[in-house]
């Protein structure tokens, strides 16, 4: 069977081998720290699963510090050659195209047909995070055939992906540290005492009032998360069912659908949501990390409006 | 009841909006927001490890990136651009406009891993983007180049928001039904999913409108004859 532990394994000797060559970077600025902050990462990802927590807490706190500290530092890449670029796009042409269309569409046939397949009484695919796996498994099909069409060596490969990694650069926790802080803010409690202050401090009777609190209420909370699924039992359990359903009768399955979606407008506009508008700035190497969250800003704003608009309407 | 554990949102506010390292700026609000609910250092610790094991799933598009960087070193990019560049009806608009709509609506039939932003945005959609400016306008200047990656970026965060919201299967959906269900009103998936709809054609319609917009500013850019 194939399971998340194993694409974990894979993820983590990338991150070890892509250490050990900023090490001998010298190049990197920092090439110490920077590979301590790789291979700190690296073992997350290799020995998560039998480290005890408190440990990897530690772990978590030594990479903050390091990236905090400006401790990371991208190495010394030749950007790739814009003849030999130029060269390969003539030569290889589409087949250039065939890995990275083979890791969208693998992973969908392995998430979608092999959900079921059992060899030997055994699942092929573990059935927690399905796509997940079949994502996992797919970078690696399309990483051997990336290899066999360009004839690349697998350390220059490797090499080539840290470019991109050191591109990323913190950013690539930054996702990781979030859906901890998440984790915190359930235990202490953050999103009872939030709808509690809505709920204190807005006259709730109103029902235009009740719904301008709900629909902005997601939209916030959901910029504190970066999530509107942390976001949506909080606000639904603290105004939606019991004020909007319950004092103002409204119809419960628009109220449910247009609440998460004004949650996701929010979720357009947080550096919260950092794998979908801070990871993209540092993969597309833009200098302000902000970039993709300003060129989305007017649609989730003027979008926010039109839902609220619907949410008037129809509940 | 205290208020104290909303400290911790006031540091997260506070470090982005003065652009400190983010991943200080997460770990700090954690540290405060634990010490603030009566955690012990021990407790914080754990919780931090617990949750960087259990969420380690996030941190899966660095496969993609060895794929992605051998690709680019051998004219990926350069591929991707050339084939729009030598297509006259592939101006900008029309590139992303037909991205947005095929993200939306593969979306809303589940089909989320289709693109991405490691999968299809980095290596397909922003050159792709950037060869139909060029075509209009000769030398892009660096900001406009990036304001063209951006715009890509936010191009598939819109359409694959909200396209997926519609997939009665969607994660979103179940859980709108399970929080209901937790408090006695029983929905079907369907009915909340049809309900997404109206706002996915106004999310299609208003991006489609910037997206005109944005692109035309290119038009405008490119020098007289």
């Amino acid at each position: 069977m194939i399971t998340i532990e194993h694409i974990y394994v894979l993820i983590g000797l990338f991150l070890l081998v892509a250490a050990l060559q900023t090490l001998s970077d010298r190049g990197n600025a920092r090439r110490f720290s920077s590979a301590a902050f790789w291979s700190l990462l690296a073992i997350a990802f290799l020995a998560g699963d039998y480290l005890p927590a408190d440990v990897m807490g530690a772990l978590v706190i030594a990479l903050a510090i390091i990236a905090g500290a400006g401790g990371l530092r991208g190495g010394s890449h030749p950007a790739p050659e814009l003849v030999a670029c130029r060269d390969g796009a003539a030569r290889l042409g589409h087949w250039l195209l065939l890995p990275v269309l083979m890791i969208s569409v693998l992973t969908l046939v392995l998430a979608v047909g092999l959900k079921h397949v059992e060899i030997g009484g055994k699942m092929l695919i573990s059935a927690k995070q399905t796509t997940v796996v079949s994502l996992g498994a797919s970078c690696t099909v399309a990483f051997c055939l990336a290899l066999g069409i360009t004839g690349e060596r697998p350390l220059r490969a490797v090499h080539a992906g840290r470019r991109l990694l050191d591109a990323v650069g913190w950013a690539a926790l930054l996702p990781l540290l979030l859906a901890v802080l998440g984790g915190i803010f359930a235990r202490a409690g953050v999103g009872e005492l939030v709808s509690r202050l809505l709920m204190d401090a807005l006259p709730l009777g109103n029902q235009a009032v009740a719904l301008l609190a709900y629909a902005f209420g997601m939209a916030l909370f959901t910029m504190v998360m970066g999530n509107a699924f942390a976001a949506f039992p909080v606000i639904s359990i603290g105004i939606g069912l019991p004020v909007l359903v319950g004092q103002h009768h409204a119809d419960p399955a628009p109220l449910a659908a247009l609440g998460m979606l004004a949650g996701y407008c929010g979720t357009l506009l947080t550096p919260m949501a950092a794998n979908f508008n801070i990871v993209p700035a540092a993969l597309l190497e833009l200098r302000d990390q902000h970039a993709v969250i300003r060129a989305q800003s007017s649609t989730a704003v003027l979008l926010f409006c039109c839902n609220l608009a619907l949410l008037f309407f129809l509940v | 009841m205290s208020w104290l554990p909303l400290a911790g949102i006031a540091v997260v506010i506070l470090g982005f909006a003065l652009r400190l390292n983010g991943a200080l700026v997460v770990v700090s609000a954690g540290v405060v927001t634990g010490f603030a609910a009566g955690m012990n250092v021990h407790e914080i610790l754990v919780a931090f490890g617990e949750g960087l094991r259990d969420n380690r799933f996030l941190a899966l598009f660095l496969l993609t990136l060895p794929v992605l960087g051998t690709l680019e070193n051998h004219g990926l990019r350069e591929h991707a651009a050339g084939w729009i560049a030598r297509r006259r009806t592939a101006g900008l608009f029309r590139v992303l406009l037909i991205y947005l709509g095929v993200r939306q609506l593969t979306a809303a039939l589940g089909l989320v891993s289709l693109g991405g932003q490691a999968q299809t945005v980095r290596p397909l959609l922003a050159p792709m983007a950037e060869a139909a400016a060029e075509r209009d306008c000769e030398d892009l200047s660096a900001q406009s180049r990036e304001d063209l990656r951006a715009m890509s970026a936010a191009t598939d965060n819109v359409g694959l928001f909200f396209g997926e919201d519609i997939f009665v299967a969607f994660g979103a959906v179940l859980l709108m039904q399970g929080v209901y269900a937790n408090q006695g009103i029983a929905l079907e998936p369907l009915e909340i999913a049809l309900w997404g709809l109206p706002t996915a054609v106004c999310a299609f319609l208003i991006h489609a409108w910037r997206l005109a917009r944005f692109s035309r500013r290119f038009r405008h850019e490119r020098p007289a004859p």
